[in-house]
């Protein structure tokens, strides 16, 4: 029957989900994020499930303590408390430094605003306008008519090119989980392609594994 | 504003690849009865005396500190392993060893913490040494050799490696590529007439405090 071996199908797909632990969903999200020259598209369950078992591990260890639990489990569970928090504040520490780099960059494209979080996109917003704001106050106002503009260089710039944009040609480093094998050069040159094993290190260009890595096939180290 | 002072978001600290390092199973043999750990990273025990169990790096270092547990050093780092090992490294002069990911992480927090668990401990830990040497070298050298690519194989480089290598390679890499891809350019540029400045986006240099 067509709806049974769709659950079937979706379960499987859920149990291969759940073998991998919260902990190293959050640890290959904070890497990617960390290794990447852009910003990545937000896992907005992953740090809610995430925000939710450390609220429930706090409540425990303040009863642990309480209670007058044995220390020095105490002081286990506090420690992977400690990491999992670590794990989690530098994976939106480094998404914020990402937004306030390229801020206009973020709010211009429709590709970057789609992987913010609801927050970040607030946050990213308020920082532009401010940010917009004190250029203009400063430095902007003062200068000929046809240069105050914070996203063009003067008035005869067809582009927006006072916003630093992401370096997409950055070489990183990368493991692939499968077989895969890429284009190594843009549409339309010469069509070299690079195979990599499951397993493999590579150095190699960002753009040529952007793709992969939002499809999970690839981890940046 | 959250740390933008820090212009190398990319790049991980020593404690950062430790830390990655950290959750890397190992086997200890607790001396001592403790109930089932229910971490948010997983679920370790029971731990019973006697009993070998595998736990993560950091829970293994903080029950050993605590005098609760023996190591079982991992299997690579015998002294018959390593020194082969050793060998294979020395007279290969493009291919590493294959190596856990995170060994020196490893080698190092079992000899700060745990060296008397480990048999023949000097031994080890000077074979492990001359590895990290013949292999940084190793390294090194092949550096010299790369040429314009856009996608350069290293196979079996350990983490902590990686991490030394990556800030200069990650330049050179695209030193060549930028200097590879103007000449398919040069056609185009020699046909635009009123100057066209195409933008320039890259995030700008920090300027050097004076």
């Amino acid at each position: 029957m067509a709806s049974n071996s769709e659950t079937r199908g979706s379960s499987a797909d859920y149990e291969t989900m759940m073998s991998a632990s919260d902990v190293e969903l959050l640890k290959r999200a904070w890497r990617n994020e960390k290794a990447a020259p852009e910003i990545l598209q937000y896992e907005g369950a992953l740090v809610e499930r995430a925000k939710e078992q450390i609220e429930l591990v706090e409540e425990s260890v303040e009863d642990y303590v309480e209670n007058g639990k044995d220390p020095l489990l105490v002081s286990l569970y506090q420690m992977d408390l400690d990491r999992t928090q670590f794990l989690l504040r530098s994976y939106l520490r480094v998404r914020l430094l990402k937004i306030e780099k390229f801020m206009f960059h973020n709010l211009k494209s429709e590709e970057a605003e789609r992987r913010l979080s609801e927050q970040e996109r607030v946050f990213a917003t308020k920082c532009a306008d401010d940010l917009a704001k004190h250029f203009e106050e400063t430095v902007l106002l003062k200068l000929p008519e046809n240069y105050q503009s914070v996203l063009k260089q003067s008035q005869i710039s067809e582009v927006d090119d006072m916003v630093p944009q992401p370096h997409l040609d950055t070489f990183v480093v990368c493991r692939s989980n499968n077989f895969v094998s890429l284009n190594l050069y843009e549409e339309g040159e010469s069509p070299e392609t690079v195979e990599m094993e499951r397993g493999d290190l590579y150095f190699i260009r960002y753009k040529i594994v952007k793709g992969a890595i939002e499809s999970g096939q690839i981890d940046l180290i | 504003m959250a740390g933008q002072t820090d212009p190398h978001i990319s790049l991980f600290s020593p404690q950062e690849v430790e830390f990655m390092a950290e959750d890397e199973l190992v086997e200890i043999v607790p001396n001592m009865n403790m109930e089932q750990l229910n971490f948010i990273s997983g679920d370790f025990g029971l731990f019973i005396p006697q009993i070998p169990t595998k736990v993560p790096l950091w829970l293994a270092v903080a029950l050993k500190r605590r005098g609760k547990c023996s190591f079982r050093p991992p299997g690579w780092m015998s002294v018959d392993n390593l020194t082969q090992i050793l060998e294979a490294e020395r007279e290969s002069q493009s291919t590493f060893q294959a190596l856990p990911f995170s060994y020196v992480e490893i080698a190092r927090l079992l000899f700060d913490h745990a060296h008397d668990d480990i048999p023949d401990k000097y031994m080890v830990r000077s074979l492990v040494e001359d590895i990290r040497d013949v292999r940084l070298h190793k390294l090194e050298t092949n550096l010299g050799s790369f040429q314009g690519t856009s996608a350069v194989k290293i196979s079996n480089v350990s983490a902590m490696e990686v991490n030394i290598v990556r800030p200069f390679v990650r330049r050179a890499l695209e030193a060549f590529y930028k200097h590879d891809k103007p000449e398919a350019d040069v056609g185009r540029d020699t046909r635009s007439s009123r100057q066209q400045r195409e933008a320039n986006n890259e995030p700008r240099r920090p300027l050097r405090q004076r």
